[in-house]
């Protein structure tokens, strides 16, 4: 989900989620109203710099799985391995009994991402979640996305103002413009006069003979 | 310049006044009110509303003035007034730290005040007020601890019947809700409990000194363990040990038990965290 700052991303976002409600017309995602289905997960930005040193990784992840049930009970065997795993699918085992606090932002990310996935979503909405990483760090991250929407059948919409790290993984972006949501495939996304407009300065869609591709400003 | 010193004389008769009834009231009291400052201690750390309470303890002040001045229970016009301020506090959520700041502390002053003036309307006012202030655990009352046994018990049955969500909401609220926990209806239910813990912990350690019993023993346990259950056992642990030497300590020298409780605590604090930094100085 790509346009300019203040262009309603987030606001789209918190709509699909059900946090906020629509002034007219309805929503359906995953053919049920928002806010009714338990099959989406959501990683907002700077999502666990909150929790501070209070929580280890995996108590945040087990939030995922076990946050929502009542009454006072105990994780189970059952629970902490598949928490375990999942911390093992997102490359983040080794600092599961670390705080949060004392992890690096890329590790941050994966275990916000390893909470969300932790619940077995159908899709995954993630806020900037390439915000404040380095380039290898973004990297990591989207080949992650890339791999959990490959392996496991996830659907992965995020929201990014940078497309360049992600132009080798997308299949398609929604867009913001004038007020109106637009869907289109990558190539048809990456096109000069689109962009231009979409970000108000000139862009211009860079093909090199290896086949990379990149956006790139004047 | 002696006589500063002179103050901290041995009561060579101590052990008989631990044992005394009014001791013991004092005792159960204090156990009570440090489990349940333990208990919701942790959330209290964890969800960063260590300010509410605090201004909640000051909200008090004008409830438990007041009550004297209209003749009724003080316990009965702290609830009142705690519980009242705990759930405009919830009601506001957690938006907006800033802004909520300057409207927390903006009420919090002008309750103080309010205080000040139901005391000076009331005869009996001084003690009132200096028990409100800084605690006065040796003068609760049987029925005081009936009532705090049922808030205990309250505050605990309701923790542990909500625990996960509030967690999981504390974390984050918007992950929370769209996760479909009533984030909005827990942050009320748990500015509730908390009002009724200050209600108990003023009795003990007074408005001015109830950070130290209500947050600090918590903040002492999260650095110590990262485990939510262990942090809290912890924190009532602490707490508990804080309550009953302070109380110890207070009887064998004549002080007055809020100040060793409260220097219990505080140096429990400062020896974790100035231990913790060198740990990870060293790392």
């Amino acid at each position: 989900m790509i346009g300019p700052n203040g262009s309603g991303k987030t606001t789209l976002l918190e709509v699909l989620l059900g946090l906020l409600p629509v002034a007219s017309g309805t929503v359906r995602i995953l053919g049920q109203l928002p806010g009714e289905t338990d099959a989406i997960a959501y990683v907002p930005q700077d999502y666990t710099a909150a929790a501070g040193s209070a929580l280890r990784a995996r108590d945040m992840v087990a939030l995922g799985l076990t946050g929502t049930s009542w009454g006072f009970r105990r994780t189970t065997a059952a629970q902490w391995k598949r928490i375990e795993d999942t911390m093992r699918a997102v490359d983040a085992f080794e600092v599961i009994d670390q705080r949060l606090a004392t992890l690096s932002g890329g590790q941050r990310q994966r275990v916000a991402i390893a909470q969300a996935l932790v619940s077995e979503p159908k899709l995954l909405l993630l806020d900037e979640p390439l915000a404040n990483l380095d380039l290898r760090n973004q990297r990591e991250v989207i080949s992650l996305l890339d791999r959990l929407n490959s392996t496991l059948g996830v659907t992965i919409i995020m929201v990014a103002h940078d497309l360049n790290p992600l132009l080798r993984v997308l299949d398609g972006a929604v867009y913001l413009l004038d007020g109106h949501a637009h869907y289109d495939t990558l190539n048809g996304v990456v096109d000069d006069a689109l962009l231009t407009h979409l970000y108000g300065t000139p862009l211009h869609v860079v093909r090199t003979v290896q086949g990379d591709l990149f956006v790139r400003g004047e | 310049m002696e006589s500063i010193f002179v103050c901290l004389e041995f009561q060579t008769d101590w052990w008989q006044v631990m044992t005394s009834s009014f001791m013991r009231n004092a005792l159960i009291g204090g156990t009570l009110v440090a489990i349940a400052a333990g208990v919701i201690g942790y959330f209290v750390v964890v969800r960063g509303t260590a300010f509410a309470a605090h201004a909640l303890a000051h909200i008090g002040l004008p409830g438990a003035t007041g009550a004297v001045l209209l003749g009724l229970p003080v316990t009965l016009g702290l609830a009142v007034f705690c519980v009242g301020g705990a759930i405009v506090i919830g009601a506001l959520g957690r938006r907006r730290a800033g802004d909520r700041e300057v409207a927390t502390g903006t009420v919090l002053a002008f309750a103080v005040g309010l205080g000040l003036y139901f005391s000076s309307q009331a005869t009996r006012s001084s003690s009132t007020m200096t028990n409100v202030l800084f605690g006065n655990l040796l003068a609760i009352s049987p029925q005081e601890l009936i009532v705090f046994a049922a808030f205990l018990v309250g505050v605990v049955a309701v923790v542990c019947a909500v625990f996960r969500p509030l967690l999981f909401a504390s974390v984050d609220e918007r992950v929370a809700r769209s996760r479909r926990v009533p984030v909005r209806a827990l942050s009320v239910l748990f500015m509730v409990l908390l009002g009724l813990v200050v209600t108990m912990s003023v009795q003990v350690v007074g408005t001015l000194l109830l950070f130290a019993l209500v947050v600090t023993p918590a903040a002492t346990a999260i650095m110590l363990t990262p485990r939510p259950g262990r942090a809290i056992a912890l924190a009532l642990v602490l707490n508990l040990l804080s309550v009953w030497a302070g109380l110890v300590v207070a009887t064998m020298f004549s002080l007055p038990p809020s100040f060793c409780i409260v220097t219990i605590a505080c140096t429990i604090w400062l020896v974790v965290r100035l231990t913790g930094r060198s740990r990870q100085v060293q790392l």
